[in-house]
């Protein structure tokens, strides 16, 4: 029995172009991540611009399709799925991205727009119209707009109708890929509030993604850290924000302005800092841990050997021979 | 006390857009006051005028279709407004240089970094090829990137975000200006490169004793950097204060409403308090106070009478009937 959404050892490799030098460009975006969503949780998954986030997210919903692991969401393993059966499985799965102005199709009414997957799933014009009317309504959006097209709305607005298209579907998994980002800081608190009330009422399962991290702590249940293709920390919110243990967390948190510092993190705050300059890119022969070149506690095992991610306590895992040093 | 020992000192400015549809009132009478080794921080949402007011500074604002109202931009005693074009030039990069927001777009991608700082030492300060490398290099230390030649000759494509902000704040710093404006210069960053930035620029205005105006949405970072803070909102400041009183002693409901809504880890469980309907258009801004549609304490007059600048004492001041 799985938890509702199983990711095991998901990995997505890209590819270089040619021939020869196909294995030599090859850049592992997505490394050996396994993670759990429980139903009707959210489950943050936080991390920096370029670390895999979005290429997770695509692999997890067979949007390009893994390279190796298996995706589980409902006891269904989705790679085994013939391409027809992914294709009607997926409206279970929808995704609402960062920004609403590129995610509508100008040309397209509202109307249009909500209703294309119900036209795929077999509905009716007048059970089309109610079934957007109805979601409309539950995002806060007027129905009598629906004809509407997105130039005429605001940008929290448009963001509205984005989340409408995907609950449109009623789905029970949807992936929110830095759904607030892009929005007015007054916007942004309104659009967070309509996700939360969405989860309860339809019963939803999140993942969500943002580099936000107190946004994340706010909303999630459960959190995992990326760092360049790799889980570093995974636990529930409370085990990460009271007790965060590898060096690539403590970092991340003494970084964000207005985060209550603890004790221990404001240690890693006088940690000597290190160029990011120096990095060298993670290709398919990196060995060791991805943070070596950052990593104030870096030790002669984390050039060898890659960290695996082990339990430490309850539910909290981390990816770090170093961390006996920070506890 | 407002005498010359203002570096900046802008008085009632008040710009607007004229568009065929219409005028867009962008900025409705704003003062702002900036000193020598001052960090200002204008905060607000997108459209409510801080980059009007930045452009403005500089002189960037096409005219027309902006037309500029009334009010004064004294810098050094001099205003801004109405100067020609050949003084302006002579102004920008020199007295006052800007940091754009993304630093990707605002550095040629066909030119070197060197001849992209070198450029402007060899225009503004007459100095020789030979001494304006030298000097580049001398900034790029400055800024955290040591007295690297590979940076020199590398093209902005070969660097990282946060390498190509540093050099932005290299060539703003190199002609050692008075008054630096930074626009929203980490939104465009990573959170671990952010803090670096802010830092840096702290740093700056400590070592050369400029006036820095800092403009942000992100009031988190506002806080960790600005020694005085403005909100505002549909083209008026609505609340000045010292970084200090503004977030233990919050005056304007619209602040007030800002820094409720952000959400953090305490705020677990309960219901963000968001603030209702959306930014005003410039357009269309409310009568009365601009706020008033969105303000929980909305009264009667607050849809008529447009809010006084009112004085609070210890610098400061908030625009709303219903503070007292």
């Amino acid at each position: 029995m799985h938890r509702f959404v199983e990711i095991k050892n998901l990995e997505k490799t890209y590819y270089g172009h040619g021939i020869f030098k196909s294995l030599k460009n090859a850049v592992k975006a997505v490394d050996r991540v396994s993670l759990g969503i429980e139903k009707k949780s959210i489950f943050g998954l936080v991390g920096e611009s370029g670390c895999g986030k979005t290429s997770l997210v695509r692999s997890v919903l067979y949007l390009d399709p893994p390279t190796a692991g298996e995706v589980w969401v409902d006891n269904t393993l989705l790679g085994d799925l013939p391409a027809s059966g992914l294709r009607s499985f997926r409206q279970r799965m929808q995704i609402v991205f960062q920004d609403p102005n590129s995610a509508l199709n100008p040309k397209m009414n509202i109307q249009n727009s909500l209703e294309e997957g119900l036209v795929n799933r077999g509905f009716d014009a007048p059970r089309r119209k109610k079934q957007v009317s109805r979601v409309l309504d539950l995002v806060g959006i007027s129905p009598s707009h629906s004809t509407r097209y997105p130039h005429e709305f605001s940008g929290g607005q448009k963001q509205r109708i984005v989340i409408a298209r995907a609950i449109c579907m009623e789905p029970d998994f949807l992936v929110l890929d830095e759904p607030v980002s892009n929005l007015d800081v007054s916007i942004q608190a309104q659009i967070v509030n309509l996700l939360q009330d969405l989860k309860e009422d339809l019963g939803l399962t999140y993942l969500f993604i943002s580099h936000d991290l107190n946004l994340v702590a706010y909303l999630s249940d459960r959190i995992a850290v990326m760092y360049r293709g790799r889980l570093v920390e995974s636990g529930s919110t409370d085990e990460i924000m009271n007790r965060p243990l590898h060096p690539y967390t403590l970092k991340l948190f003494s970084s964000i302005p207005g985060m209550e510092i603890t004790a221990m993190t404001a240690d890693a705050g006088n940690m000597p800092e290190f160029s990011s300059d120096g990095v060298k890119p993670v290709t398919v022969d990196t060995r060791g841990c991805h943070y070596i070149d950052l990593c104030p506690l870096r030790g002669r095992e984390c050039a060898a050997r890659e960290p695996q991610i082990e339990t430490v306590h309850g539910s909290h895992k981390v990816a770090c021979f170093k961390i006996n040093k920070c506890m | 006390m407002k005498s010359n020992k203002n570096l900046l000192d802008i008085n009632n400015l008040d710009i607007s857009f004229i568009q065929a549809r219409g005028a867009a009132h962008a900025l409705r009478g704003i003062d702002l006051t900036i000193a020598s080794g001052e960090i200002l921080a204008l905060v607000g949402e997108s459209g409510s005028g801080k980059t009007v007011t930045s452009m403005s500074i500089m002189g960037l604002i096409p005219i027309p279709p902006a037309r500029i109202n009334k009010g004064s931009l004294l810098f050094k005693g001099n205003d801004l407004i109405g100067q020609p074009h050949a003084e302006m030039r002579k102004l920008r990069g020199k007295e006052i240089a800007m940091v754009f927001q993304e630093p990707a777009k605002y550095l040629n991608p066909s030119l070197k970094i060197g001849e992209q700082i070198t450029e402007m030492l060899v225009l503004h300060l007459n100095m020789s090829k030979k001494q304006a490398v030298e000097k580049a290099l001398e900034y790029l230390d400055v800024v955290g990137l040591g007295k690297s030649r590979r940076v020199l000759n590398s093209y902005p494509h070969e660097l990282s975000g946060g390498m190509k902000q540093r050099v932005m704040i290299a060539m703003a710093i190199c002609c050692n200006p008075s008054l630096l404006i930074a626009d929203e210069p980490t939104t465009a960053l990573d959170v671990t490169l952010q803090l670096q930035i802010l830092k840096l620029i702290r740093n700056l205005k400590k070592q050369f004793s400029m006036g820095v105006l800092f403009i942000s949405h992100n009031l988190g970072i506002v806080r960790e950097i600005a020694d005085r803070i403005s909100v505002i909102y549909a083209g008026k400041i609505v609340e000045s204060a010292s970084n200090q009183s503004l977030f233990e002693d919050t005056l304007h409901p619209y602040t007030r409403a800002l820094l409720q809504s952000i959400p953090d880890a305490e705020k677990r469980g309960h219901r963000l308090r968001a603030i209702p309907g959306s930014v005003p258009d410039a357009e269309n801004i409310p009568s009365g106070c601009s706020f008033h549609p969105r303000c929980p304490l909305a009264q009667d007059m607050c849809s008529q009478e447009i809010p006084l600048t009112k004085d609070y004492g210890n610098g400061h001041s908030a625009a709303c009937h219903m503070v007292h």
